[in-house]
């Protein structure tokens, strides 16, 4: 059974907030100095107002505000790329295709564009989220690109099944991993090709998908198009963009990115399904999402109406659903529930709502913090890692009631 | 910079702004030289000033041994030298 869910229309009587937002102008206090001399607002190829964190190769985050919608728009959606050979517009991708081999499969198949479109689609409203989110905010700071928390968006994505893609090329019962790859390259020779790959069990995951539709439109040239693979409730690193390249192996992908990259201490971070063929006694790959929220309304450093005034923004997890979102107007001595928007989908965000009431002139810190489903509640203190993964401990925002 | 073609689909080496300038002093033209080959050197700027200088060597042997940059021994020396003094924490102001 294929399952579709009801996406559009989602959420607009309750949350019919006012439609235009006020854009944040700020970068962020508790970003590296350096960074902050780095990074400022732009329009970048198909998309408009976004945080460059650098431009070559392309590393664009999300300005905070976009979070009041639970959807985000394809022009805002967020730019991840380690190599700087990345396609400049959707004419670079012309005679893209995909081909499907490995020793764990019987008939290796190429497949082209219109080959995805003839197959069923699946729909899948999912959080695309950076590993390295936040890391910009993480102290002590780590190296590393210096995400905000802009690093990650929510779309509609649609496409096959990766099972039914695989199912073209008949794997074998001893497939391990699914080996991947996307049309990006390096500089120079030298450099590994970014190859990720995820185990059998995630991609056979109905939920799983190559996307080649974004938000009902072709996906924008930097997120991946045309076809990208959606891999719900991990961090973006398995997401391959432009996926030309698979392979479906009875043996673990070693290279860089795998073996050294994208990695967090063994235990530190639990999950439901641990990729087993990656993990060493030392070391686990990053996958599954944490617990997360955001204030995207009011903005930080932002003045707001003593009467009262509303505290908008999203709360996410790995795919349990959110339960409770609490709200601190006081730097987090003290919490209260905000209302929850419908759920959408299991790994969609979830919106919540606060009316403050009337309050004192002054200085309120401003925080959220969510619990999932399965009782997963953001983390009071940083888990410090290499890498600066996984930051989901509630951030204070300043705001002035006048 | 060149473009680099390959496979079925072609990706070229991007066009960019020009990267924040880096500061001014011994070493700094080998870092611009040989930090803009794979990335903009906004990723000098962007990774300061909270390195340590032995977290920079660090970083420049990552860049030989895990990228494949193709930096000689002096030359990195040089630029680690440049970078413990104008981007590390110590450097802080
Ligand atoms: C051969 C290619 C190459 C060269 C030359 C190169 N780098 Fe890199 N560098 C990379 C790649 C690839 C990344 C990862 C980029 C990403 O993930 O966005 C990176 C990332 C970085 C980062 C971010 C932290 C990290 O470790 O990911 C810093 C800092 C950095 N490089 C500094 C330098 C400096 C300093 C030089 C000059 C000595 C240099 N790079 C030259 C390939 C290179």
């Amino acid at each position: 059974m294929r399952r579709r869910r009801m996406i559009a229309g989602a959420g607009a009587a309750l949350f019919g907030a006012p439609a235009v937002a006020a854009e944040s102008t700020r970068i962020p206090a508790e970003l590296p100095d350096g960074t902050r001399e780095v990074v400022h607002f732009v329009n970048p190829s198909d998309k408009r107002r976004m945080l460059c964190l650098t431009d070559r190769p392309p590393n664009y985050a999300t300005p905070v505000n976009v979070f009041t919608d639970a959807v985000t728009p394809n022009d805002r959606f967020y730019v991840r790329y380690h190599l700087t050979g990345v396609p400049m517009s959707v004419y670079d991708m012309d005679g893209w295709s995909l081909s499907i081999t490995g020793d764990a499969v019987e008939r290796p198949v190429q497949m082209r564009l219109s080959d995805l479109l003839d197959m069923p689609s699946n729909e899948v409203l999912a959080v695309c989220q950076s590993a390295g989110n936040r890391r910009g905010f993480v102290d002590p700071h780590v190296a590393g690109v210096q995400w905000t928390d802009g690093g990650m968006g929510c779309a509609v994505w649609r496409g096959p099944a990766l099972r039914d893609v695989l199912k073209a090329a008949k794997v074998k019962p001893e497939a391990l991993e699914v080996w991947l790859g996307g049309a990006d390259k390096p500089a120079v020779e030298g450099t590994p090709l970014f190859r990720r790959s995820i185990p059998m069990e995630k991609a056979l995951d109905g939920d799983t998908i190559v996307a080649i539709a974004m938000n009902n439109a072709p996906l924008p040239v930097w997120n991946g198009y045309p076809a990208r693979l959606v891999v719900p409730g991990w961090v973006g690193t398995y997401w391959m963009k432009h996926l030309t390249r698979i392979e479906v192996t009875s043996i673990p992908l070693t290279n860089y990115w795998m073996e050294t990259a994208y990695r967090v201490p063994a235990g530190m971070f639990p999950v439901e399904r641990p990729f087993v063929s990656q993990a060493t006694e030392t070391t686990v790959p990053v996958t599954e999402l944490v617990v997360n929220s955001l204030i995207a309304d009011p903005l930080e450093g932002g003045e707001v109406d003593r009467s009262g005034f509303n505290i908008r923004g999203v709360a996410w997890d790995r795919g349990s659903g959110i339960n409770r979102v609490e709200i601190s107007l006081d730097g987090g001595h003290s919490w209260q529930d905000a209302l929850l928007d419908r759920p959408l989908a299991p790994y969609a965000y979830r919106r919540f709502i606060l009316a403050t009431g009337a309050m004192r002139p002054g200085t309120y810190r401003l925080m959220c913090r969510a619990t999932s489903r399965t009782g997963e509640r953001q983390a009071e203190r940083l888990k410090i890692n290499p890498g600066g993964y996984h930051d989901n401990v509630p951030r204070a925002i300043s705001v002035v009631a006048a | 910079m060149l473009a680099v073609f390959g496979g079925v689909v072609g990706c070229g080496a991007m066009a960019a702004d020009a990267p924040v300038p880096l500061r001014p002093g011994a070493g700094g033209e080998a870092a611009r030289a040989n930090c803009n080959v794979c990335h903009t050197s906004d990723y000098i700027v962007m990774n300061s000033r909270f390195l340590t200088a032995d977290a920079w060597r660090a970083e420049v042997t990552k860049m030989r041994e895990a990228f494949g940059a193709r930096i000689d021994e002096a030359t990195a020396g040089a630029i680690i030298a440049y970078l413990a003094a104008n981007y590390s924490v110590a450097g802080k102001p």
